[in-house]
């Protein structure tokens, strides 16, 4: 007890100075900067440049065991880019993959903003029970969405809807897996809208479906865009709960199975060629979307 | 009003057949053997071996990506420059990217056929077709949950609480474990389960990279797809899918439930 009256904190007796604190912070920032960079290059950035590379034919010889891609004798051979991206097959993977993409992001936007509003501003008896079902396809496996997705809606089907081989099948699993962006981007910005707006242009006059038009929808544009985008990015790299409905035919090879039957033909390059424009499909369309989607936000708050 | 009960009524039958189908769908017909043949099937050797290597693999990426998820947090919260806007573009990559791109991009780098397999293999080290790959899969695919919760969290508290802790006279350390993790304890949590469940479902990464070998490199959800598309056992898939599923549903129930607790406590300090 008496001992603790004379403990002086150990801050007083050598104040840190505002210059070792400003250096303390700079080492601090960069260690971490650094490690987490290394760990970036690691799981991410070197794989996906390594992808890149050999994609537009970029190969390195690396028997001598260095590490150092200095050390590496590069050939490069860029017509098996072309070759492997012309394949009459490759672009008709890729088409599929991004037209079921656009029409699956595109429903689910619609559905979204609808599903939101009845999460938001109905009340009704089991709405919290029809809400718990848009999270599952979050929380459930692609796979497991696949082997129900064969038999609910295979060549067995119980309830007799068969869609194996079908354009139609790989579109019910892309709805069912990019449902809950556009919900969940949606959902907050109904939850915080200003209700007196809509009071205001209901008490001058305005119809419900007006006020809908003119208030509702547009500030729901911008994360609807922003939905749009990551449902997008996800359809169109799916491979889980489509890989099984689709049936291994031709017709219905979307991009990221065309991609696994070239890497189990040991093509590696030209799954790295395919992967590459994939990659950058679905970065362009995400980026956009994100864009317009901060864009429109401005605008509307200036 | 009539309106009102009609996009009700729309939205009500598509999430029903959308998702509560192929659910219950699951949840029921995999019974249709009898509980006997399922708990023969989700018990066989191959299957057992399969689930522990899935909670292996998430022993492992989980708290390792947790703990990177939170240091990348405070980075990309706390520091500013063009660096840190480049660091927070890269972290979300993967979400972008398609599993089946992050798994052959993972093979073009380490294996064999890769840039440093060379170099890996000099150093007695096998990477792809080996769980040290499922590892390296794993961590990619699951690297943005922990940021994406943990962030928005962070700028939502501000700073204020961690300067009058600073004034106070508390150390780096000390703010970071009184005052700043407390204070995003729940983003974290979120974005770890959330790790959690695709770690356990990952597919396509894993696919690739693991070279699918039965009861070696065979994680639960290679197991399912291996029991549809290779040998027919359609009561093995739909048990496995179901074991994966009751597991999802375990955990998202433990999380709300103490979310639930979290804010009642809340509640009561508030009084």
């Amino acid at each position: 007890m008496v001992t603790s009256v004379n403990e002086t904190p150990a801050v007083s007796t050598s104040p840190p100075t505002v210059r070792s604190r400003r250096l303390r912070r700079v080492v601090s920032t960069v260690t971490a900067g650094g490690l987490l960079s290394t760990y970036l290059s690691i799981i991410v950035i070197l794989p996906v440049v390594a992808t890149i590379a050999t994609g537009v034919g970029a190969s390195p010889d690396t028997t001598s065991g260095s590490w150092w891609p200095g050390d590496w004798v590069w050939h490069s051979n860029f017509s098996a880019f072309v070759d492997a991206i012309g394949a009459p097959a490759a672009w008709h993977a890729i088409w599929l993959s991004v037209w079921l993409s656009l029409l699956a992001a595109s429903v689910n936007t619609v559905m979204g903003a609808l599903i939101a509003w009845v999460l938001v501003r109905d009340r009704f008896r089991g709405q919290k029970f029809i809400e718990s079902f848009v999270d599952i396809p979050f929380a459930l496996p692609t796979i497991v969405a696949g082997v129900v997705f064969i038999y609910l809606y295979g060549p067995a089907s119980p309830v007799h809807v068969n869609l194996f081989e079908a354009w139609t099948g790989l579109f019910v699993a892309l709805l069912f897996v990019s449902l809950p962006f556009s919900v969940r981007t949606i959902q907050p910005v109904l939850v915080a809208m200003d209700r007196d707006v809509e009071h205001a242009a209901r008490t001058l006059g305005a119809s419900p479906w007006r006020v809908t038009r003119s208030v509702i929808i547009p500030s729901l544009v911008s994360p609807a865009l922003a939905g749009f985008g990551l449902a997008f990015a996800r359809c169109v790299g799916e491979f889980g709960s489509i890989s099984l409905i689709g049936g291994g035919i031709a017709r219905t090879t979307t991009a990221s199975t065309y991609i696994y039957n070239l890497t189990q033909g040991f093509l590696w390059q030209g799954a790295a060629a395919v992967s590459t424009i994939l990659l950058l499909i679905s970065v362009t369309v995400l980026t956009g979307a994100t864009w317009f989607a901060a864009s429109f936000h401005d605008r509307r708050a200036l | 009003m009539k309106a009102r009960v009609a996009i009700r009524l729309t939205v009500a039958v598509y999430l029903l057949v959308l998702v509560g189908l192929p659910v219950g769908f699951l949840l029921i017909h995999t019974w249709a053997g009898g509980a006997s043949a399922v708990w023969r099937s989700i018990s066989s050797p191959d299957a057992v071996h399969a689930v522990m290597l899935t909670l292996e693999t998430a022993a492992v990426v989980v708290p390792l990506n947790t703990l990177v998820g939170i240091g990348a947090s405070l980075l990309i919260a706390r520091r500013r420059g063009p660096w840190v806007r480049v660091l927070d573009v890269l972290v979300d990559i993967p979400v972008a990217v398609s599993p089946v791109i992050i798994g052959v991009s993972l093979v073009l780098a380490y294996s064999r056929i890769g840039w440093f397999g060379t170099a890996l293999a000099n150093w007695g080290l096998r990477v792809i077709f080996s769980p040290v790959g499922i590892v390296l899969a794993s961590l990619a695919v699951t690297l943005p949950y922990v940021v994406r919760s943990t962030v928005p969290l962070l700028r939502e508290v501000g700073t204020d609480q961690e300067w009058a802790a600073r004034t106070l006279g508390a150390g780096p350390w000390r703010i970071l474990w009184r005052v700043t993790l407390p204070s995003v304890k729940w983003g974290v949590t979120y974005g770890a389960v959330l790790a959690f469940l695709r770690t356990l479902g990952e597919f396509g990464a894993v696919l690739i990279v693991s070279g699918n070998v039965t009861g070696s490199t065979q994680t639960l959800p290679i197991y399912i797809f291996d029991s549809w598309d290779q040998n027919f056992d359609f009561l093995g898939s739909f048990a496995g899918a179901l074991e994966l599923a009751l597991i999802a549903v375990v955990v998202m129930v433990i999380l709300s439930a103490l979310q639930r607790r979290e804010r009642k406590l809340h509640a009561h300090s508030a009084l």
